[in-house]
């Protein structure tokens, strides 16, 4: 019996649901022309189908993944369900279908279409998340470190283990607010919490202590005769300014004038030279 | 006087230290401490000047008994001073590492009294940190020239990177601006620290948990444009280096006018970023690339052309190694292609067991064609429609800080350079009698 394509998959949005789709289309001996998450308009005329998430059955297509494809590819596959990616999903289920058919060397077919879209996309959210282990900040309130992030990708799931290894003794909130996604810890157990807001608390004085600390060194730190802010924009983007502490204005005004930094000593004639 | 102003004080004062790496060292997080270290270092932000911030970089105190002339914190500056108290330091460290401000400390200082008390009063910090926070995060440390080899050996079990810095190229350079240094004053704390690495390797063979002496290497630094020492000499001593001490890193710094002594450039005069820049390429060629000092420079040659990077200026003057067959070429050769990185190499030979390569599939493993088509052919054929005329070569070839030097110097007559022939012509000529 040929193989029908006139379908397209409407799935739960998750990456179980993603795999009973594949399930589905080997069962019924169906191509989907697209898989499409429950969230997503309607935006075609071809006839839509339902596919149920069943546990059972999402584990035997993972199980077969790294029996047929790859040890690795289920987890190269699991990252791919965390990019941002606009159609991930149709290209994930091209792959496992061409991964059927030649096994392990699809790792190597680097120039193949899919291939290439995927690993591009999983290469921006590895990157992502290493420059988020850097650019996260966190506030102290009473005690627990909280931040928001604000990332393109899905990174939590990357990230958790990083800084649940680096700060074993404090209790940490991270809230994604693009995927509405909090990883919550305490010593020494993480969870994943869906949330659909979070409002940090306002600092406190010890906070804004080191707050102000931390924006004078960001501000010294930088050497005026090589001011380059086309430089400093390449390796962080403004995009991750919002949430980070040195380059948020302070609120409530300094007990002080604020001064230019260096205004003694020989720092006044390297002040004077500075470009605009 | 507040914390915030001795921060103030003590990061202007460190600022011209280059390096700012965390790299070299893995290290998982322990449960009662805090920190970790991941060994392709993480960067937490990046300063106006485009650098990157990664470690909490200041001195202990910027007093010093030493005059160096380039330095900023010579004895007969005037300028104010400030200590760090060590449990004043571990603590700062502490409340912005807990907040992800940072991977580390990266700690110097300026000689209070004698290298042997400062000296001490930098393991104090660090033995705060690691021990009584159990921090496990990064640290960076300088050894203090001078200072007695069993406190420095002190400092390294504590510490993840040491170094010392050879600032000045040549002895003679020495002598002019830091009388109270000397050559051998910076290379026997430094060969004492590979020493110490070397043994400890050693011992950890032997014994699984022996204290580990500076895991993540050693590094070093050096002043670019405060001497007439020249990029070949700058080059030659960065290779024996990586021979000879084993180092990680070198870092480069271009100088930056701090002082008015008659033996330095005078105020004003711009840091030579480009030179600094062309230095940090050859380095990455040096470490990566299998490189050597002599095939970038020599005798003749001397310092690196201000408009073509040095690994298309090596291929430009070795024409007759290419064009390389991308489908059959060995990873060495494939390096020495413009164009080509590691990663892209990696690819390259990554890709051709699945299948065979053409131009298309080149750009997607992230070849740049613009440079790398010149010298490269793929199935035996070169990329079609490839055009060598002096424009199209000029705009491919040249680096894009060449590329506005070389049309500023000949739309607006200005210049700055003494090579009265255009490169372009050079590079036209090199590629047509391939042709």
């Amino acid at each position: 019996m040929p193989w029908t394509t006139d379908v397209i998959y409407r799935y739960d949005g998750s990456f179980c649901g993603l795999l009973c789709c594949v399930f589905e289309s080997y069962v019924k001996k169906e191509i989907p022309l697209d898989i499409v998450s429950e969230e997503s308009p309607q935006g075609s005329l071809y006839p839509e189908k339902w596919i149920e998430t069943i546990e059972v059955r999402a584990q035997r297509v993972y199980r077969s993944l790294g029996q047929r494809i790859h040890p690795e590819a289920g987890r190269f596959l699991k990252d791919c369900f965390l990019t941002c990616l606009v159609s991930k999903e149709i290209l994930i289920y091209r792959f496992i279908n061409l991964g059927y058919r030649i096994g392990g060397r699809i790792f190597n077919n680097l120039t193949e279409e899919t291939v290439h879209i995927l690993n591009k996309a999983v290469k921006h959210l590895y990157h992502e998340t290493h420059l988020l282990t850097g650019f996260v900040r966190f506030s102290d309130c009473a005690g627990t470190l909280v931040s928001v992030i604000e990332p393109k990708n899905n990174v939590l799931p990357l990230l958790s283990g990083h800084f649940c290894d680096r700060y074993p003794e404090e209790r940490f909130l991270i809230y994604d607010k693009t995927h509405r996604l909090a990883l919550v810890y305490q010593p020494y157990q993480a969870e994943f919490l869906e949330a659909d807001g979070f409002l940090p608390p306002e600092p406190d004085a010890r906070e804004e202590n080191f707050r102000n600390l931390w924006k004078k060194f960001h501000e010294t730190i930088a050497i005026e005769g090589r001011y380059n802010p086309k430089c400093q924009r390449t390796h962080l983007p403004i995009r991750y300014r919002d949430y980070m502490t040195e380059f948020q204005q302070s609120a409530p005004p300094l007990s002080h004038p604020v001064e230019f930094p260096g205004t003694q000593g020989n720092a006044l004639e390297d002040g004077s030279n500075r470009p605009l | 006087m507040e914390t915030i102003e001795k921060l103030r004080i003590l990061t202007d004062a460190a600022k011209y230290d280059a390096a700012c790496t965390s790299s070299g060292i893995n290290r998982t997080g322990k449960k009662g401490g805090i920190g970790s270290a991941v060994s392709a270092g993480i960067c937490h932000s990046f300063s106006a000047d485009g650098r990157c911030i990664s470690l909490l970089k200041v001195l202990m105190t910027n007093c010093c008994i030493y005059d160096c002339k380039y330095c900023v914190n010579r004895l007969s500056n005037d300028v104010p001073r400030a200590s760090f108290d060590p449990r004043e330091l571990a603590e700062l460290t502490i409340e912005f590492y807990r907040r992800n401000y940072i991977e580390g400390l990266f700690l110097s200082s300026g000689v209070l009294k004698h290298p042997d008390y400062t000296c001490e009063r930098m393991i104090e910090t660090l033995r705060i940190l690691r021990e009584e926070y159990h921090f496990h995060g990064y640290i960076h440390v300088k050894a203090i020239p001078g200072a007695d080899s069993a406190l420095l050996g002190r400092l390294g079990l504590f510490a993840d990177r040491m170094s010392v810095n050879v600032e000045l190229p040549s002895e003679q350079s020495l002598k002019l601006l830091a009388p109270d240094k000397s050559r051998e004053s910076i290379f026997r704390p430094m060969g004492m620290i590979t020493g110490r690495i070397r043994e400890n390797h050693c011992e950890l063979v032997k014994y699984r948990h022996a204290p580990r002496f500076v895991p993540a290497g050693q590094s070093t630094q050096m002043i670019v444009g405060a001497t007439p020492d020249n990029d070949y000499q700058i080059l030659k001593l960065t290779e024996s280096l990586y021979r000879k001490y084993a180092l990680k890193r070198v870092f480069f710094s271009a100088y930056m006018p701090v002082s008015d002594h008659a033996l330095l450039p005078p105020r004003g005069t711009k840091p030579p970023l480009l030179r600094e820049h062309r230095l940090y390429q050859a380095d990455w060629l040096l470490r990566y690339y299998g490189f050597q000092a002599d095939e970038l420079l020599d005798e003749k040659h001397h310092d690196f052309h201000p408009l073509v990077d040095p690994k298309c200026s090596w291929a430009l003057a070795h024409m007759e190694f290419f064009p390389v067959e991308i489908n059959r070429a060995d990873y060495h050769t494939l390096l020495r292609i413009p164009g080509i990185g590691v990663k892209s190499a990696r690819a390259i030979l990554q890709a051709r067991k699945a299948a065979s390569l053409d131009f298309q599939g080149l750009k997607k493993l992230g070849v740049v064609l613009k440079r790398a088509q010149y010298f490269i052919t793929c199935s035996g054929k070169l990329i079609e429609g490839l055009r060598v005329t002096n424009d199209t070569v000029l705009r491919s070839l040249l680096s894009e800080q060449g590329q506005a030097v070389f049309y500023q110097e000949r739309y607006e007559q200005l210049s700055f350079y003494q090579q009265s022939e255009l490169p372009g012509k050079e590079v036209v000529q090199c590629l047509g009698r391939r042709m």
